[in-house]
């Protein structure tokens, strides 16, 4: 993949920020254009979903600023900050964190109805995800009774569902066993393709940063310590 | 030899548990065995079909599922305010909140009567401007029941709300529910079982009051002589019928708890973990 000038694109998500814990301060500083799936890696305690819930609004930065496309989600020093609900970002959770009384149709269709999409629009664009995903049998099921597999293309799904500018990954396939990840893998990296716009993946995984990013980030005790493409011989930092 | 031994300890502990938990049921039985033994049956027909009883029927049912409803609405936004914003003093609210509980009932009829009562600090406003009382009023009853009920609500819901992951409701909010929507949608289903006990054990305390009901109401037939109140005037006059209300209200309260029990003990418990 050609290196895309990061700078100069208004289609771009920059990040530029700090958020402060505790135990350790994340600084992140760096921009992803559309098309480019970033993998973040790094021990455990580095600030890896701390970063994508800085990006999902689900935690407010303490310093610096997050924009997308030009536009400011979030700036500690002025009170810019666009609500969760307001970003077009979609996330997939680590545990996927279905909605249990929820139908899988139903999981899927909630952002649309939360957007104020009406009820058969939303459960319509839900079926045709689902069916792209060869998981429309699971449709009236609860998440209780879907396997692993199952369970992550429907969050995969749900997140998708809002048609957002960024997807942020935490850990997608860490709670899938390792005789289904191969395949799910696979059918991951497609459905990112397809895509088309940014994606951070946060994972422990190298088999998935060959797999399904071009490009690696990693993160160690809240700061980028690498940065870089990930080469067709799969060669990554160590 | 050791193992066995100490085998047979594990099972001391839980026959010595079950012969306690046989005693309380005993405990808790044998004052309906005394009533039902006592209880004129004979009578039965006659004290239901008077008018009198199902007046005072109707009103505590009436009352007692206003103030349910009322005690879901105050209480749950209660509930969750305490559950999920730090705020300083937030123990001394929710002891505030809650005191009615462990207060005598007439000491919080009293209460009310020097605030809300016709001539009280608040309540003589109502009634210069607004010409209303809650004296003699259904709606005094009501205010007396949800005083005494509302903590109940409150302390099974925020129990509930604490344990909830809020994970759930950050992961509601990134796929574009506002809060309330999040709330409502996600959070809410999720602690629906401690929802209906809080507001089943509201309702059954409310269907029981008796002390702030009769000090800040009254008791005046139709509007604020509830079955509870009923009952208890008429041990003096006549404990035959008292005994056949008595009986009246055990059925009610059973038939309730019993009907709703496998419902709110379900594990269909949504988004929590």
């Amino acid at each position: 993949m050609a290196e895309p000038d990061r700078r100069s694109s208004t289609m771009s998500l920059n990040l530029e920020f700090d958020v402060r814990r505790s135990s350790f301060t994340l600084h992140a500083k760096f921009d992803c254009v559309p098309g480019e799936t970033v993998a973040i890696i790094g021990p455990n305690g580095a600030g890896k979903t701390t970063l994508l819930k800085a990006i999902a609004g689900l935690v407010p930065v303490d310093d610096g600023s997050i924009r997308l496309d030009g536009v400011t989600l979030d700036r500690a020093s002025s009170d810019d900050f666009v609500e969760p609900d307001r970003r077009p970002i979609g996330m997939v959770f680590q545990d996927y964190l279905l909605f249990a009384h929820m139908t899988a149709l139903e999981n899927v269709a909630f952002g649309l109805r939360a957007r104020g999409e009406k009820v058969a629009e939303a459960r319509r664009r839900a079926k045709a995800l689902l069916e792209s995903m060869n998981i429309a049998d699971c449709a009236p099921l609860r998440p209780g009774s879907l396997s692993g597999g199952q369970q992550q293309r429907v969050a995969l799904a749900r997140a998708l569902a809002i048609e957002p500018r960024v997807l942020l990954l935490d850990e997608p396939l860490a709670a899938i066993d390792p005789a289904s990840r191969h395949e799910l893998r696979a059918n991951l990296s497609a459905q990112l393709r397809s895509f088309g716009r940014i994606v951070l993946l946060v994972t422990h995984d190298m088999d998935d940063v060959r797999a399904i990013a071009d490009r690696v980030i990693v993160l160690d005790s809240g700061r980028v310590v690498w940065d870089g493409p990930v080469t067709d011989d799969g060669w990554l930092p160590r | 030899m050791t193992d066995a031994r100490s085998h047979r300890r594990h099972e001391r502990l839980p026959r010595t548990a079950v012969l306690l938990a046989a005693f309380t049921v005993v405990f808790f039985c044998l004052p309906f065995i005394g009533l039902l033994w006592r209880t004129p049956w004979t009578r039965l027909l006659d004290v239901f079909g008077d008018s009198t009883t199902r007046d005072a029927l109707w009103l505590s049912m009436r009352t007692s599922i206003t103030a349910a409803i009322v005690s879901v609405f105050l209480g749950v936004p209660l509930a969750w305010t305490l559950a999920s914003i730090p705020f300083r003093g937030r123990n001394i609210v929710r002891s505030l909140c809650l005191i009615s509980m462990v207060l005598p009932p007439v000491v919080g009829g009293i209460s009310l009567l020097f605030s809300l009562g016709r001539s009280g600090l608040f309540g003589r406003y109502l009634d210069d401007w607004f010409g209303f009382r809650f004296t003699f009023s259904s709606w005094g009853v009501v205010v007396a029941q949800v005083f005494v009920a509302l903590p109940f609500l409150v302390l099974t819901v925020e129990g509930a709300l604490r344990q909830a992951d809020p994970r759930f409701s950050e992961a509601a909010r990134s796929l574009g529910a506002n809060s309330w929507y999040a709330f409502r949608r996600v959070t809410l289903p999720s602690i629906r079982s401690a929802l209906i006990a809080g507001t089943v054990l509201a309702w059954a305390r409310a269907f029981g009051e008796f002390g702030a009901t009769i000090t800040f109401a009254g008791n005046y037939p139709g509007t604020t002589r509830t079955l509870s109140i009923a009952t208890y005037l008429s041990l003096e006059s006549d404990p035959g019928r008292a005994m056949v209300l008595s009986i009246m209200m055990i059925v009610i309260s059973f038939v309730v708890l019993v009907s709703l029990r496998d419902r709110w003990l379900s594990p269909t418990d949504g988004a929590r973990r």
